[in-house]
């Protein structure tokens, strides 16, 4: 074998075994704390995977929303703990490790099918790979992955925003907060946060308008966008109690309501739902983009936030 | 092996050796703000000499933009993660190790 083959296949290996221990430690580990440690890792390494894979649009959402979001997540979760509530309870009884034993045959089924179904497929196929490069011209993108999750199966990325909308709407029915900041920023951090947030802006974009052509697209410049939020909110930034109310409802909504209306246009054309015609469609697709990474970083900071803001007392 | 390959090889080995040794900071340093210390200066200086031993190999103009601009960033957002853990700690009186 050439030497460079074997490196590849040493890294390969290497990431996948440090995939495997990390998923073990996380689940084994008694101290919640040193899982969610764990499970970011575990996605970051996760997202190294997909790079390995030449996946970089998945390797962008793992790293981005997979390990970075949903750690902050976790974190803020962990953080409204109760102290004791912070330790997994191991023993659990006769009855705990038969459900135990009753989850790990069933996962090991899952499993098998898995491998089963793997094994069954061809070794040597093309996919959809030449069918979407074929309607890629009808699409008005050049990002096949682009094309794909925005018009090709555009109703998936639909449900995909309404199942993230719906989430946040579950969140606000628990409990409200305070929009006021509980500490000041100090002006070290005021000085970075004011450096910081047009970046991120500039970034978000840019990640946006490359979804175009390379990797890249709404989700991840959603996900850059509600990171810069995260970093907002935890340095005491707030929006004003003007805002609260309907605007920032409007910026929720707003990739869902565009998704829909531009969903419909075709409709009154005789074509079927969701199918942009196509001398529109690059424009379209873009107008959608923007307006669901608004609405998808808005709703990941928010969900971060763990709580509805309150509006202003009349 | 052109003297560029090597110059670039020694950048990058220069800047693992910081991360390795933030590594060990990270592990081995009593408390969260020296362990804070170790780091940043991984992240800052490690990456940078990677980033330049990289920025060697380039192919082109575009992507020496684009990796110093991969540095600045993680400089301002390791500063920030740097600040905010180091306030959230200070917050919650942990005190500074002192011998």
């Amino acid at each position: 074998m050439e030497p460079m083959t074997v490196l590849n296949w040493a890294i390969d290996g290497l990431l996948a075994l440090l995939l495997l221990w990390l998923a073990a430690r996380a689940l084994a580990s008694p101290e919640l704390m040193e899982s969610v440690v764990l499970f970011v890792g575990f996605g970051l390494t996760l997202a190294m995977v997909w790079v390995r894979l030449a996946a970089p649009d998945i390797a962008l959402a793992e790293a981005a929303i997979g390990a970075g979001l949903t750690g902050a997540l976790l974190l803020a979760a962990l953080a409204r703990l109760p102290r004791g509530a912070r330790e997994t309870d191991r023993d659990e009884g006769a009855r705990g490790r038969l459900g135990e034993l009753l989850l790990m045959l069933l996962l090991a089924g899952l499993w098998g099918g898995l491998a089963l179904a793997i094994l069954s497929l061809p070794l040597e196929s093309s996919g959809l790979a030449e069918w979407v490069a074929g309607a890629l011209d009808e699409t008005g993108v050049g990002s096949p992955v682009t094309a794909v999750l925005l018009d090709l199966r555009g109703y998936d990325t639909l449900l995909e925003m309404v199942v993230l909308l719906l989430v946040l709407v579950g969140v606000w029915s628990l409990s409200k907060v305070n929009a006021r900041p509980d500490r000041q920023a100090g002006t070290m951090l005021d000085r970075l946060t004011r450096l910081y947030a047009p970046v991120m802006l500039i970034i978000a974009g840019y990640l946006l308008w490359a979804g175009s052509s390379a990797a890249g697209g709404a989700f991840q410049a959603g996900a850059v966008l509600g990171a810069a939020g995260v970093v907002l909110i935890l340095s005491g930034w707030r929006l004003p109690t003007a805002l609260v109310g309907w605007p920032l409802r409007l910026l929720l909504a707003m990739g869902v309501l565009l998704f829909l209306v531009v969903g419909a246009i075709p409709l009154g054309l005789g074509a079927a739902w969701l199918d942009h015609p196509a001398a529109w469609s690059g424009t379209l697709i873009l107008l959608i983009e923007i307006a669901a990474s608004l609405s998808i970083g808005a709703t990941l900071a928010l969900l971060f936030l763990g709580a509805q803001p309150e509006e202003d007392q009349p | 092996m052109t003297i560029l390959d090597l110059v670039s090889a020694v950048l990058l080995l220069v800047g693992g050796g910081f991360f390795l040794a933030g590594t060990v900071g990270l592990l081995r340093f009593p408390d969260v703000y020296t362990r804070l210390h170790a780091l940043t200066k991984a992240d800052n200086l490690g990456l940078g000499l990677v980033v330049a031993g990289l920025c060697m190999q380039a192919e082109s103009w575009a992507v020496i933009g684009k990796l110093v601009l991969i540095w600045l960033l993680v400089l301002i957002a390791s500063s920030f993660a740097c600040h905010l853990v180091a306030r959230a700690a200070l917050h919650r009186r942990i005190p500074p190790w002192s011998r």
